[in-house]
């Protein structure tokens, strides 16, 4: 029996570990509830207006996650009026990273006052439904007839230092053609970022 | 001859101070640098670990990385540092980290600012969250975009 227990912790470590996939554009996006730094629960549904979202797995703590922050708040200061509204979730155990607790969410968001909801993800579960991989994660969602669609997964801009004079805002051209009915050009982009964080595996 | 002495003495201070403080040169490089450093080096096995400063697990992995360059140096093994630090923390954050963490290993810091390209030409699977690690031998490669433990590192190194 004590045998059985080992191989099945042993097992269960194993999937804990094993990468649930990145979303690519075309599949669907999972809708999810989940609670909000002013403690009530959001969903897709709670935008009924909505044209579609800007999902951003983003956290506390990364420093790739600071440098973006004040463009994320600008991408919703943007695009909330054109229906594309920013919700940002923190992917992060608050165990394994300790500047990531609910509290320190809270905080934040006070402090840079976060017009969009920024949400907890008790157990890692819609991390690993949409497989967000690092901090800043971006999702780029519309609605359609079928539901919600992914139609972006990435980086915001190709310049996280934030030195560039001629910035590729992969985000702004993806909502772009998106209003004008268009498929996106460019559909997944790769950057650098912290990853994840989950607790230690037993 | 008092003077000669003395002068001697500061002489020798002077030199036991600089050999103590003496950390290593982290240069820039670029992708076509690095491959080059793989092709054109000495070494037959490199072990490339992508890190940074800002990275708490890169950090807690760097010592397994110190002690396998420490250890299979006779097998002519490289393990080579490369920080994605911001090119504007080079003075500020790496070279002091280098310093007072005293590493061995040869430090670079990646010279590149379009991630949609290096990301790729590093390893097509990278997603581009760190640690990362990429070993190569002769045509033998393997990518692995996850913390490492000794013994992980260690077996990844012998399966080469």
């Amino acid at each position: 029996m004590k045998k059985f227990i080992t191989l099945a912790l042993i097992f269960s470590a194993f999937l804990a570990q094993a990468q649930a996939p990145t979303l690519k554009a075309g599949q669907p996006a999972p809708d999810f509830k989940l609670k909000n730094v002013d403690n009530k629960e959001v969903s897709f549904a709670s935008y009924p207006d909505a044209k579609g979202f800007i999902v951003v797995f983003t956290c506390n703590t990364c420093p790739y996650a600071k440098a973006y922050e004040q463009r994320i708040i600008d991408l919703d200061k943007k695009f909330k009026p054109q229906g594309y509204p920013v919700i940002a979730i923190n992917p992060n155990d608050p165990e394994a990273s300790k500047a990531d607790t609910f509290d320190k969410m809270q905080d934040l968001a006070k402090e840079k006052k976060y017009a969009f909801p920024y949400l907890f993800d008790k157990g890692q579960i819609v991390t690993d439904q949409y497989g967000a991989k690092h901090t800043p994660h971006l999702f780029v969602v519309s609605k359609t007839a079928k539901g919600t669609v992914v139609e972006y997964t990435g980086a915001i801009d190709n310049d996280p230092e934030g030195t560039k004079d001629e910035k590729t805002k992969y985000v702004e051209d993806v909502i772009a053609s998106l209003k004008n009915n268009q498929k996106p050009a460019i559909t997944e982009t790769k950057e650098i970022g912290c990853t994840v964080k989950r607790k230690a595996k037993a | 001859m008092k003077e000669i002495k003395a002068f001697t003495i500061i002489v020798f201070l002077l030199l036991a101070f600089s050999l103590k403080s003496y950390s290593q040169q982290v240069k820039l490089i670029n992708i076509d640098q690095l491959q080059e450093r793989m092709k054109a080096g000495k070494d037959s096995t490199y072990v490339v670990n992508f890190w940074a400063t800002w990275c708490a697990p890169c950090i807690k992995e760097l010592p397994h990385f110190e002690k396998l360059g420490a250890e299979y140096k006779a097998e002519k093994l490289a393990v080579l540092l490369v920080s994605v630090d911001f090119k504007s923390k080079l003075t500020s954050a790496v070279v002091p980290f280098v310093k007072r963490k005293n590493l061995k290993n040869q430090v670079f810091l990646l010279n590149e600012s379009n991630p949609q390209e290096y990301i790729d030409r590093i390893d097509p699977s990278w997603s581009g969250s760190i640690p990362a690690t990429l070993f190569i031998k002769g045509d033998k490669r393997k990518f692995i975009e996850s913390e490492l433990t000794y013994e992980q590192l260690l077996t990844e190194y012998k399966k080469l």
